[in-house]
């Protein structure tokens, strides 16, 4: 694995730890983790403040038969499986992702977007939204702004957006400030995982237009 | 669970107030040598013991004291998290039966026990409050001969029991607002908007930690 330059901010581990963000959000960060030993140790560190808040808290009391009744479920044989998702052999997709998408690239089912960019839209939870982003090398992705986060993990290619590259790996956190154009670069097609708790607007008429129809 | 006055450097030549400014100012050499309070580590690793006991032995006696300890926690975290009284309660139960039917998955050299079954309590709240899957990480491929490093162990049981002091010597409005993060009053974004997160004086602390994981994770 590459060195990774660009990674998830402390909020966002925060959120993650805590489980308070969004469907869409917690697959960008447990597919970057997945590829980050760096995120996965930072993360390890919020989870342990997680569990100091959580001793800390004025304890409350539990049913009296509540141990009994917990015996009883173990006796039982409660099914508590979840097994976490294991790699399949040389598959582009992190073990997380796999759990959203079956196939390769070729056989998924893209939809252009304009520009020659195709994106395929994963089914979540409905208060963000995240799509994989197929961006032909060379290409721009439609210049766009949007309200909220945005989330982009580059999973194959790079592509540069002002003077920074994002290459495998690497998570860009875009605010509502930021009007970003990233450019695929040349050699291969793009591949990213984006993630957004808001629509996202492209400035152009065009996209503008098809985005009615997408419902992106 | 606070920490003796007299490890906080120049405390006695500071008026009260202002103690928390040493603390801040401390390196992390300093931090390094900050004296763990003996009875909450030895505490950390008998919950440890605990664990292991019902994990090869099926112990009763040992699950009944962890219970004993955390389901109260549990309850009350789930319900600060906005589960009613009888859901917490159930998830609680679940949770604590989870730690028996998972014993065998736990790593003190990368957890503490707390850490360990706050885990396990935020992935039920996702589950049955929020109604969502949880996307996790890929684990870490171990080699065949991963037993735990019992000196990364007990490091890192210190390290989390120093992590727990240092928020509890916060003050309070601050760890108020650590709280409401983990909670859920707060979101990521308003989490980044919030200046006044706290987070800055544990840093320390928390890049103790790091070096700790990151060690037991090679």
């Amino acid at each position: 694995m590459k060195q990774i330059k660009h990674h998830l901010t402390e909020p966002l581990l925060i959120g993650y730890a805590a489980g308070t963000l969004p469907e869409a959000f917690n697959l960008v960060v447990a597919t970057h983790i997945t590829m980050c030993d760096d995120c996965r140790a930072a993360l390890a560190a919020y989870d342990a403040i997680g569990g100091e808040v959580m001793l800390d808290s004025e304890p409350v009391n539990v049913a009296e038969d509540a141990l009994a009744a917990t015996l009883a479920m173990i006796e039982a044989g409660a099914p508590v499986a979840n097994t976490k998702p294991a790699r399949a052999a040389n598959s582009l997709f992190p073990g997380p992702l796999q759990d959203y998408v079956s196939g390769d690239i070729d056989s998924l089912k893209w939809r252009k977007v304009g520009g020659g960019v195709s994106q395929m839209v994963l089914n979540t939870s409905k208060d963000a939204s995240v799509r994989l982003l197929r961006i032909p090398a060379g290409t721009a992705v439609p210049d766009h702004g949007h309200h909220g986060t945005e989330l982009t993990l580059v999973l194959q290619g790079a592509f540069v957006d002002d003077d920074d590259r994002f290459a495998a790996g690497d998570v860009e956190v875009a605010n509502e400030e930021m009007h970003h154009t990233p450019v695929a670069e040349e050699g291969m097609d793009c591949i990213c995982l984006a993630a957004t708790d808001a629509p996202l607007r492209f400035n152009g008429l065009v996209p503008r237009i098809a985005q009615r129809f997408i419902g992106i | 669970m606070l920490t003796e006055p007299n490890t906080l450097t120049n405390a006695d030549a500071r008026p009260p107030a202002v103690i928390y400014d040493g603390f801040k100012a401390q390196s992390v050499r300093k931090l390094r040598n900050t004296k763990v309070n003996p009875e909450a580590s030895a505490k950390r690793m008998a919950w440890v013991v605990q664990v292991n006991a019902v994990r090869d032995n099926k112990d009763r006696k040992a699950f009944a004291e962890l219970f004993g300890y955390f389901a109260p926690r549990v309850k009350s975290f789930l319900m600060k998290s906005g589960a009613s009284p009888d859901l917490a309660e159930e998830c609680t139960q679940e949770v604590m039966a989870t730690l028996w039917n998972k014993a065998h998955m736990f790593d003190p050299a990368k957890a503490s026990v707390s850490t360990w079954i706050f885990t396990i309590a935020r992935n039920r709240k996702i589950d049955i409050l929020r109604k969502q899957r949880r996307p996790e990480p890929e684990d870490l491929t171990w080699g065949p001969e991963a037993e735990p490093d019992q000196v990364d162990a007990i490091g890192l049981q210190q390290e989390t029991e120093q992590l727990g002091q240092a928020l509890a010597t916060l003050p309070a409005e601050q760890r108020q607002l650590i709280e409401r993060a983990y909670f859920g009053e707060l979101s990521h974004s308003q989490i980044a908007a919030e200046t006044g997160l706290p987070l800055g004086t544990i840093k320390s602390r928390i890049r103790l930690a790091l070096d700790r994981l990151r060690h037991a994770m090679k």
